[in-house]
């Protein structure tokens, strides 16, 4: 197991060193057209004035970084919610019914929430969200058609929800009863002693929640390969609200869809190398997340 | 250990049980006409939430539920897919189905011993500790690594030219890496966490009592695991294989880096079983995937209809799961399904 997993640290980073090590730190940096670099990896024909392995991933950072940072924020003020309706306000009858479908919720695999953003959402928000002077406005860009960085993160919030809702209900569920019965003998009503006692004492879980969801946005490859617009933009937040109907490409999906071409030599490195930026984000959101529990440890309940 | 704390654990240790013939009152109600304004917009917003989650899972059900019955079709099971521009002519989802149900056998097949094994060990033996510390940040950074990496590891390894009978050898040498078995072996580390979690949990959660009179009567620790502990805990470990196969059946990302793009199974050599081990093919969600106006076929009636067959096959498997949970009956305590726990403690190992 242990050895597994060190190989499989060591083989990532081996095959993607080649890649850090002809870009340096500007591997992170912006710089030209990312897909313009792939492709020209993948028809090994260096770009003029430049190596082969030349690539500058900061529109694809950026694209993860938007999506993500939204879909957790986003999932997070909902999943509290949910979290304290599910444990607090549900009718009995509700509670039984939330509770199976936040289970299929977080179930269904990825490649049908995509499917549906696609085919569903996409054209949607391209019909009915995205005027055509909004589309004019950044036509000599990029071209808007309604697989962007919203729908995107929408999408993404539903799938990450249920993992957050199910660990903050749990927290929620487990507050010693007689920590909310103080507050409310006091004649505080229900929410505030929600607020102010159930949410307080829940916060190592939330936190441990977020960190997992994130972890998982991070990841999710498919969905966001159909939906995100599969184009390496980065929006400009200049832009306005234009921004986020604009495409991006996370680091996920790109592996994803240059899978193809990893056996030519420098497009497989610079995708093992992306992969290991990934691997490393999870590592230290794992970290992370550690580190909040032990903070928050003190005060808080635990599930 | 009092009954209650053994029947939910966790929840239901904080309040204990009345003493019997106590009359258990309870408040009316609060009206939220009272309550400041902001606090009642919050409570309506908490409905909403909790009604709009209901109603966006109705809705994914129900739209497939549509689309399925419109575009499903008896033959698509029969025929094999075939590249076609028309969508009348580019065949079923024979040669998918098939292929689910291969990668499924060989990932579980591969992660169910591995994990019923881990499990038990760190649970009831977990010595040496540091060792077993290690093995549980190990299998954490597993759950949390995104399978698209975890994918492209597999890649590297299986492409070794020493496992080249593994999958197939090009004329040059070299190792393609892709095969059936491959895919399988990545999807076993993918659903191992979860075996894991679950035998874990359900060790912890054995009282000891079992063991103790296990102990009494003579035998050694080890046919305690063997005869009394595991047997005990065995629809656990169905939960959590059930589980696993849920994560397999869904992964896109693996299928598509390690079986590649076709769609139909290519065989490698003659022989019966290994051969198709040895080649490749897809699955149900490649075969969405590149039936998607995202991938290469883009026949929308054709990935509607394979999607509705893969919801279903999810939608039973999590049936099973609250079939196998919940037959004790729900547990007290913020009236949260034994299922439902489960999200919690899968998603994290070392939750505790």
């Amino acid at each position: 197991m242990l050895v597994l997993i060190g190989a499989m640290l060591v083989t990532v980073f081996i095959k993607a060193w080649p890649s850090f090590a002809h870009n340096g730190l500007s591997w992170f940096g912006p710089g030209g057209d990312v897909d313009t670099q792939l492709r020209a990896m993948q028809e090994v024909k260096a770009l003029p004035g430049h190596s082969i392995y030349y690539f500058r991933a900061w529109p694809l950072i950026w694209g993860t970084l938007l999506t993500t940072v939204l879909a957790v924020l986003l999932a997070l003020v909902v999943s509290t919610l949910a979290a304290i309706f599910l444990t607090e306000f549900a009718p009995p009858a509700l509670r039984r019914t939330l509770d199976p479908v936040i289970r299929l919720l977080a179930a269904v695999p990825s490649v049908i929430y995509g499917l549906i953003g696609i085919l569903v959402i996409a054209p949607y928000i391209n019909n009915h969200l995205i005027s055509n002077a909004r589309k004019a406005s950044v036509g000599y860009v990029v071209q808007l058609n309604g697989a962007d960085v919203m729908t995107a993160t929408l999408i993404l919030t539903v799938m990450i929800l249920p993992i957050m809702t199910a660990i903050s209900a749990g927290a929620f569920a487990a507050v010693p009863a007689a920590w909310r019965e103080g507050s409310l003998a006091l004649g505080v009503n229900r929410w505030r002693t929600i607020w102010r006692v159930s949410l307080h004492a829940a916060r190592p879980a939330i936190a441990a929640a977020t960190v997992l969801a994130t972890a998982r946005a991070l990841g999710e490859a498919v969905m966001l390969a159909m939906v995100a617009g599969g184009r390496g933009f980065a929006p400009n937040l200049l832009d306005g609200v234009t921004a986020l109907f604009e495409p991006v490409r996370p680091l996920a999906a790109t592996i994803f869809q240059n899978s193809e071409g990893l056996t030519i030599a420098p497009l497989g490195h610079t995708i093992y190398a992306i992969g290991a930026v990934l691997l490393v984000s999870a590592a230290m959101l794992s970290f992370g997340g550690w580190a909040a529990k032990q903070r928050f440890k003190r005060y808080g309940v635990r599930t | 250990m009092t009954p209650t704390a053994e029947l939910a654990p966790g929840a239901s240790r904080q309040t204990p049980a009345p003493p019997p013939g106590t009359a258990i009152a309870r408040a009316p109600r609060e009206r939220t006409g009272s309550w400041p304004l902001v606090d009642r917009i919050a409570y309506a917003l908490c409905w909403t939430v909790g009604i709009g989650l209901c109603l966006i899972a109705l809705g994914i059900v129900l739209f497939m539920l549509v689309k399925g019955v419109a575009y499903l079709h008896p033959k698509l099971f029969v025929e094999s897919p075939a590249p076609s521009p028309k969508e009348s002519q580019s065949g079923g989802f024979l040669d998918p189905i098939i292929g689910t149900l291969i990668v499924a056998g060989v990932g579980i097949a591969i992660a169910a011993p591995i994990g019923v094994a881990l499990g038990t060990w760190l649970a009831e033996y977990g010595r040496p500790s540091w060792l077993a510390r290690a093995v549980e940040s190990a299998i954490e950074i597993i759950a949390g690594a995104p399978s698209v990496v975890l994918a492209l590891f597999g890649l590297v390894i299986f492409a070794q030219g020493y496992l080249g009978f593994l999958s197939q050898t090009a004329a040059g040498g070299g190792v393609y890496g892709r095969s059936f078995f491959a895919a399988g072996a990545v999807m076993a580390v993918l659903a191992l966490p979860l075996i894991v979690a679950s035998t874990r949990e359900a060790l912890t959660r054995l009282p000891d009592r079992l063991r103790e009179a296990s102990f009494a009567l003579g035998r050694t620790p080890a046919t305690t695991v063997r005869r009394v502990l595991l047997p005990a805990i065995r629809p656990d470990i169905a939960t959590g294989t059930v589980l696993g196969l849920g994560r397999i059946i869904g992964d896109t990302a693996i299928i598509n880096i390690l079986l590649g793009t076709y769609l139909t199974l290519e065989k490698v050599g003659n022989v019966p079983v290994i051969g198709t081990l040895r080649g490749t093919g897809s699955t149900l969600t490649s075969y969405i995937y590149s039936n998607s106006p995202a991938g290469e076929g883009n026949a929308p009636h054709k990935a509607y209809a394979a999607a509705f067959v893969l919801l279903v096959i999810v939608l039973i498997l999590n049936g099973i799961v609250t079939w196998l949970t919940n037959r004790g009956g729900r547990p007290e305590g913020g009236g949260l399904s034994r299922a439902f726990r489960l999200i919690q403690y899968t998603s994290r190992l070392n939750w505790r």
